[in-house]
């Protein structure tokens, strides 16, 4: 009787679990149903053996260095970085002729002062401002973040990146925005201080490379994908390296395993049913006051 | 095998062995009687020693370039990943280390529940392993908060605030944990240093914790007592080793995969932003392992009593060995107990899950039913079940439900029925 009413306590907890975890599930949806979908692009960084696509990288640091870094720093980032490989690689010449063209405080000298010189590749890469402060009030109050771990900073990162720089639109009918406040489909909220960055041609690529809103998004992106990820093509490619050899290796375990536990002092089950048989065949004998061998 | 007493070929290894015996240990280990019939689930205690020392390696590298000082601490990190050579690589399989860690434990402990490890005589097992888990925890929570960022600080925040429930001198507690009156440089200092001191301990009490195991050897799936050095038993070298090896191989396969292709997708975006205490990141969340314990927490509507029944949920498991009161361990005889085996995991699940919620309607409500039943089926089903289930026969030996197919006995009696014309049931 115990026994009936415990399967019947336990067939309802499982009830109330499946209905209650159905409930959650459902819930969920429901209010994650007022997001949007990002914007999925072919990124060639992505996969198995996935690489940045090396002039795109060149081009997104242009348009970083045009349009965004007079707001945002990338305080991680050197000059050095520009040329290393697995980047933007950048020639030494051109990295340097990059970083000179920033100066920076440094000192103090044998005189005790502080001088100005220019940068150099082994400088990080200029701020707009001298601190968080400074750029906070320099915005209207929102700080311009720093782009160095952007990427990965956000929920579905070089995606949303992307999404978000294209996600400006006129706000619907009816919609309240204070001044210095844009409308963004992407931005949680849809409220955000940066007015839009791109335009179609707010760069110009040396490359021949059409300056699309799409393409220079999708430079940009690229770029601080790479400044928030600087090994991602080693880490890809070690990976790859990696699985074939836990490949190669787990084969070689899983042959040895398999012979070590082939060998016959190890089949002690089939001795045992060796060993049961005898029983029942001694057994047998005593009862039958026979030879077991003519038993068969 | 290892009952024998063991003597090394070499006159300078015998010299050696009889002040320090070393080799005889070595000996024990490599001769330590397993059962035959042990499955892949009796393979994570060698994951789980692999990650620790994979952790504790890794952990020292980092502590050489990581600085532990809130204006530093962030930056070190990101130091870490773009200058110090393979830098990014050490980190990644760090921070994905502990989750793997985590999950490992997770399915070794789940292991022992099914198949009634934690039972006399190995209840010293069952609670170093415990205490094991419980200094894992605190290891990885004061983890988590070394990289300063976001959800570091407040997680932190969260957790040390916890303390301040206790009434009474709860807040002197607090600001003694903390070094001062809010989460600061004294903080991130003390944690860092525990860090660095709990994986040693760790280190120690796993070393109690297989102690504990070779006095009365391995349970089994069968649950049933097995023979030293008989037929049913083999040495742990080469077999075991080679099974383990192979299980630890598919299990390095997916922690690789997370280290190289998604080393961020177990974290929290947030925790790329560096700490700010004066900004509240819309939902505190700790890392995944930790989320069933947070959604016991945040179920309770008292601030004491969820600290109170979080904590309880833990130290109840230390009492299992004496809540399950059935003499059957395995559950492959228990036919009730193996369905609320897995109504709790599912439960766990579903904790682990509102646990990443907001703490806000249907939410609440579930997690107060899953929180309900976490206890009920270790405070009541457990001690009930023991006493009324009615349990499936157990067998002599670990080889008899492979005669059970078709049983091999009857069969005999059969043939030797028709043999004789004689009627099956007189023959015995």
């Amino acid at each position: 009787m115990k026994e009936k009413k415990l399967i019947r306590l336990n067939n309802l907890l499982l009830k109330i679990f499946f209905i209650a975890f159905m409930t959650a599930i459902s819930n969920s949806s429901y209010s994650d149903e007022g997001k949007i979908e990002l914007i999925k692009n072919d990124w060639s960084f992505k996969g198995i053996i996935g690489t940045f696509d090396r002039n795109s990288l060149q081009r997104g640091y242009r348009v970083y260095q045009e349009v965004c870094s007079g707001c945002h720093s990338i305080q991680h980032l050197s000059y050095r970085n520009l040329s290393e490989k697995g980047g933007p690689e950048f020639t030494l010449d051109e990295a340097k002729a990059i970083a000179e063209q920033f100066e920076i405080t440094d000192g103090p000298n044998d005189e005790g002062e502080m001088f100005t010189r220019s940068r150099r590749l082994s400088d990080k890469f200029a701020s707009p401002f001298p601190n968080v402060q400074a750029a906070t009030i320099a915005n209207g109050g929102a700080y311009p973040p720093d782009m160095s771990v952007l990427v990965k900073a956000r929920k579905g990162g070089a995606d949303y990146i992307y999404s978000l720089l294209l996600g400006y639109e006129e706000p619907p009918a009816g919609y309240e925005l204070d001044e210095g406040i844009y409308y963004n489909k992407y931005m949680p909220g849809q409220k955000i201080m940066m007015s839009k960055p791109l335009f179609e041609g707010s760069v110009e690529y040396s490359d021949g490379t059409q300056a699309t809103e799409e393409q220079l998004a999708k430079d940009v992106t690229t770029f601080l994908v790479w400044a928030a990820e600087p090994h991602l093509e080693a880490s890809h490619k070690m990976g790859f390296k990696v699985f074939l050899y836990l490949i190669i290796l787990l084969t070689l375990v899983y042959l040895s395993k398999q012979k070590v536990w082939s060998r016959p002092d190890l089949k002690e089950d089939s001795n045992q049913k060796e060993e049961t048989f005898d029983k029942v065949e001694r057994a047998a004998t005593e009862y039958e006051g026979e030879d077991p061998k003519t038993f068969r | 095998m290892s009952e024998d007493k063991y003597v090394p070929e070499s006159k300078l290894a015998q010299w050696f062995d009889s002040r320090l015996p070393l080799l005889t240990l070595s000996h024990h280990l490599r001769g330590y009687p397993t059962p035959k019939n042990l499955n892949y689930w009796w393979t994570f205690g060698g994951i789980l020693t692999f990650f620790l020392i994979v952790q504790i390696v890794t952990g020292i590298i980092l502590a050489m370039h990581y600085v532990a000082h809130v204006d530093l601490a962030f930056n070190s990190i990101e130091h870490i990943m773009r200058n110090v050579n393979y830098g990014w690589l050490i980190r990644y399989v760090h921070a994905n280390g502990s989750s793997m860690f985590f999950l490992a434990v997770y399915i070794h402990i789940f292991r022992g529940l099914y198949y009634g490890s934690h039972k006399p005589p190995r209840e010293m097992i069952w609670i170093t392993g415990l205490i094991i888990y419980l200094l894992m925890m605190a290891t990885a929570f004061m983890g988590y908060t070394l990289p300063w960022g976001q959800m570091s600080f407040w997680a932190a925040t969260v957790v040390s605030n916890l303390f301040g429930a206790i009434p009474l001198i709860g807040e002197n507690i607090t600001a003694w944990l903390w070094g001062g009156y809010s989460l600061d440089n004294p903080t991130l200092n003390r944690f860092y240093s525990l860090h660095y001191l709990f994986p040693f301990l760790i280190f120690a009490l796993v070393i109690l914790h297989i102690w504990a195991l070779h006095v009365p050897g391995n349970n089994n799936p069968i649950g049933i007592d097995v023979k030293k050095n008989s037929k049913e038993t083999m040495s742990f070298h080469p077999y075991m080793v080679m099974k383990d090896l192979l299980a630890m191989l598919v299990f390095i396969l997916i922690f690789f995969g997370f280290v190289f292709y998604a080393p961020n997708f177990l974290g929290h975006p947030d925790n790329y932003i560096p700490a700010n205490p004066l900004v509240t990141p819309e939902h505190i969340v700790p890392e995944w392992y930790l989320l069933p314990f947070y959604a016991i927490l945040r179920a309770i509507p008292s601030k004491l009593g969820g600290v109170i029944f979080m904590f309880a949920s833990i130290f109840i498991l230390i009492l299992l060995p004496w809540l399950d009161s059935s003499k059957v361990r395995s559950a492959a005889f228990r036919p009730l107990y193996k369905k609320f085996y897995w109504v709790l995991v599912a439960m766990v699940i579903l904790l682990g899950y509102l646990g990443a919620k907001p703490p806000e309607g249907i939410y609440v409500i579930l997690a107060r039913i899953a929180t309900t039943y976490y206890f009920i089926h270790f405070l009541i089903i457990l001690p009930v079940l023991g006493r009324y289930e009615k349990t499936d026969p157990l067998p002599t030996s670990i080889f008899d439900p492979v005669l059970d197919e078709p049983n091999i006995v009857d069969k005999f009696k059969k043939t030797a029925g028709e043999y004789e014309g004689e009627k099956v049931d007189t023959f015995k």
